[in-house]
């Protein structure tokens, strides 16, 4: 179970706070408007921020201490989730081992990840060869073999089309459901949301509210994520 | 939260040493000889005349390099025509030329028995003299003409094409254009362009010692080596030094109050469509700057090539074994150079990365604020956060010292510093690839540390969560997207050193020096064709240098 218990994140005139848990397994989606916070809550679970106030704790575990390589979290940014320099098979290796040395089992492993997301075959190419669907698939093997407890994507998608977009809503969200993951995904269309089948966040005005069911909220939206859904 | 994990700590301390060792090579060297020194300070008459001699010239070298390259810069900006591209190309090359290769290739076609005097003799004029003041002034402008060129089509080619357009709606004449758009970006790219050459021109010293000399021409940095050299008078060597490091000191200054322009390179291929300058006259005027400018900078190397080719293959050995010590000593500057760079530029990097645990509001190249604006709210940032920024910012500055900083003096320090304990000129050769090392890594920095922080911006947050610390990501992800800006700053690094005429020349031993050295003696005896061949030798191996190690950054890079 993910805990954030009264975190207050201060910066300048910026001020958010977020007090919720999600149960271990659960799917939520965070919306709120631009500039609202939802990727610095993100950079705070990740530990690249450090909370002015609050505990964030994994199964009852302070993360504090931890460095953002040592959390139990997998984080999948906007964009710039692959190495241009390293090829696919070495972007996914580095999910098991910082050095890129693969010992035993571990290179079947990768490939094994990629063949999972539908890249088997593409483990020699460079990202830059590969479409963009293909390099969110790739970023997705490497989380497979990162095999950490909550994954974290900021926007993942954003730069699909909506119909591929979809399909990689449902690949990463059905990848989670297999392996009991915690899910938690920033997205801006409440379509990607009602396809989660989760809960859903709200980030506005200077608060991160409860996950509730997202097909509820978004039925019946309560004011501020009204006035953001337009 | 801060400080989380050791490697960084490892990089910031490297860069601190490095930082260190340029600070003892810099002031170090000063403090060595100034200790060394006896006697009063006092400004002998000589010395007031090279104080006078190196302003004179360097503003006249300023001077002249800007006007002249205002007809050129504005030819190459409005006219397309085939060999622009090659034409802007080399117009950056000057800059890796060996100093004294085109010395001599200015004295081949502008000197007493050169092609111009051999020309004015035929109209019963008097041959030109090239020593001295006057040629001082050419050479640098040789150097310069194209600096400034570069620059001034840089400020030409950022004004938008739809104000030329709009200028072009409304009908108006060449010379309101000139008004209304190009003196306006002629007043703000000028002042910078002649600063940047004013700071080159009074560091000068191969072109002084090859076409200066005398109580009427010499700049201080010469009246240093001969201080030195000739009368092995420490305290005015001494006193020399700290002159020149205040000129280049208020020079510097001057040019940071300017903002001086950053010559890119790149985005030059572009021409700005004139429907005002299809007249006759003004095509005439473009082509005629663009040929004399063309032949100017061409002239003296096809001299060299053209006089020095049937030489090549009866150079005698000691030429060879000159350059291959020419070679190792430029090899031993790259790796000083990228050694220093590196350990400085992921210092810096890492001091200003956002991931120390606190954001800004969007995550820039670094946190560290560079311009003004930015720095608005950075008072009321952390203490811890602007100790680091203070720091990155100091091991910058300590980078950027070597600028204002006299080769020479450095060479006559490490000399003091030597001299107890082994024959200086044994060690002429390492002290001189030492020197070299430090006086390119300006220009690396300049190369890595915009790259690398971006390469932090991009890239960190992924490797952080990945857990890609240390040497791993070093290796994996630092060094492999560094590939380019490396190969560059090593390539520079490597052609600066092997055309060098300076540390070297101060003591080493004229039998086993670099080819520099050589070709500056054969020139001294007026051996000129074995010096054409010679100096031949010598750029083809700088453009070698610089190709291949340029080269090595590019191939297969990942983009």
């Amino acid at each position: 179970m993910l805990t954030i218990e009264g975190v207050v994140i201060e910066q300048g005139d910026f001020r958010l706070t977020a007090d919720l848990s999600v149960p271990s397994g659960g799917q939520v989606a965070v919306m709120g408007p631009s500039g609202a916070g939802k990727s610095t809550l993100l950079a705070v679970l990740a530990g690249f921020v450090a909370p002015q106030a609050g505990r964030i704790l994994w199964n009852g575990t302070d993360m504090a201490p931890l460095r953002p390589g040592q959390r139990p979290i997998t984080m999948i940014f906007q964009d710039n989730n692959l190495f241009p320099h390293l090829s696919v098979f070495d972007n996914v290796a580095l999910g098991l081992r910082p050095s890129g040395r693969l010992g035993g089992a571990e290179a079947a492993q990768v490939r094994s990840a990629l063949a999972r997301v539908g890249l088997a075959g593409f483990e020699a190419r460079k990202p830059a060869t590969l479409s963009g669907g293909q390099q969110s698939r790739a970023a997705l093997a490497r989380m497979l073999v990162q095999d950490r407890p909550l994954v974290v994507l900021d926007e993942p998608f954003a730069a699909l089309g909506p119909a591929l977009r979809g399909e990689m809503v449902d690949l990463v969200a059905g990848l989670c459901r297999d392996r009991g993951a915690t899910l938690l995904m920033v997205t801006h269309d409440p379509g990607d949301a009602l396809r989660l089948g989760g809960d859903l966040c709200v980030v506005a005005e200077g608060q991160v509210s409860p996950p509730m069911p997202a097909r509820a909220l978004l039925a019946d939206p309560p004011e501020t994520l009204k006035s953001y859904l337009g | 939260m801060a400080d989380r994990a050791q490697p960084l700590n490892l990089a910031v301390w490297a860069g601190g040493l490095a930082a260190g060792v340029i600070l003892a090579l810099t002031l170090g060297t000063i403090t060595a000889v100034l200790t060394r020194a006896e006697g009063a300070f006092a400004l002998a008459a000589g010395d007031l005349a090279a104080i006078r001699f190196t302003v004179t010239q360097a503003v006249l070298s300023a001077v002249l390099s800007c006007a002249l390259a205002v007809p050129v810069a504005r030819a190459l900006a409005r006219r397309r025509f085939v060999g622009r591209a090659v034409l802007v190309t080399l117009m950056g090359a000057p800059f890796i030329l060996p100093v004294i290769v085109a010395v001599l290739g200015l004295v081949m076609v502008f000197g007493r028995a050169g092609w111009v005097s051999t020309a004015l003799g035929t109209l019963g004029l008097p041959p030109m003299n090239i020593y001295g003041l006057h040629g001082v002034v050419l050479a640098h402008v040789f150097f310069n003409l194209p600096l400034a060129t570069r620059l001034i089509l840089q400020g030409w080619l950022a004004i938008p094409a739809e104000r030329f357009r709009l200028a072009a709606t409304l009908d108006m004449a060449p010379r309101d254009i000139a008004r209304q758009l190009e003196w306006p970006m002629l007043r703000a790219t000028l002042p910078g362009a002649f600063m940047v050459i004013f700071l080159i021109c009074t560091t000068s010293f191969a072109v002084a010692l090859a076409l200066g000399g005398g109580p009427r021409a010499t700049t201080v940095e010469l009246a240093i080596y001969q201080a030195f050299r000739f009368d092995f008078d420490l305290s005015r060597a001494a006193f020399l030094a700290l002159i020149q490091l205040a000129i280049s000191a208020v020079a510097a200054l001057l040019a940071l109050w300017v903002a001086v322009p950053q010559a890119t390179g790149g985005g030059l291929d572009r021409t700005v469509e004139r429907w005002d300058a299809a007249r006759l006259g003004l095509r005439v005027l473009d082509g005629a700057s663009i040929m004399l400018a063309g032949l100017f900078l061409l002239l003296p190397l096809l001299a060299i090539a053209l006089r020095g080719l049937p030489e090549i293959a009866t150079l005698p050995a000691g030429v060879w074994a000159a350059a291959w010590r020419s070679v190792w000593v430029a090899g031993l500057s790259v790796l000083v150079t990228l050694a220093l760079a590196l350990s400085m530029t992921l210092a810096i990097t890492r001091l200003g990365a956002a991931q120390w645990g606190f954001a800004t509001p969007t995550p820039p190249a670094s946190i560290c604020p560079k311009k003004k604006p930015e720095r608005e709210g950075f008072p009321t940032w952390p203490v811890a956060i602007r100790r680091r920024c203070a720091v990155a910012r100091g091991i910058e500055a300590v980078g950027y010292l070597a600028m204002a900083a006299s080769p020479l003096v450095i060479g006559t320090g490490l000399f003091l510093i030597v001299f107890p304990f082994a024959d200086p000129v044994t060690l002429a050769l390492p002290v001189t690839a030492l020197v070299n090392g430090v006086m390119a890594l300006p220009f690396a920095l300049r190369a890595l540390v915009p790259a690398a922080q971006e390469v932090e911006a991009r890239f960190g947050p992924l490797a952080d969560s990945l857990g890609l610390t240390g040497w791993h990501r070093l290796r994996r992800l630092t060094l492999p997207r560094l590939r380019r800006p490396l190969g560059f700053a090593a390539a520079l690094a490597g052609a600066l050193s092997m055309g060098d005429l300076g540390v070297i020349a101060l003591f080493a031993d004229p039998e086993a020096g670099t080819l520099p050295l050589l070709l500056y003696r054969l020139m001294g005896s007026y051996r000129m064709d074995q010096a054409a061949g010679v100096a031949l030798v010598l750029l083809a191996l700088s453009l070698a240098v610089f190709w291949v190690l340029d080269r090595g950054g590019r191939v297969d890079a990942d983009h």
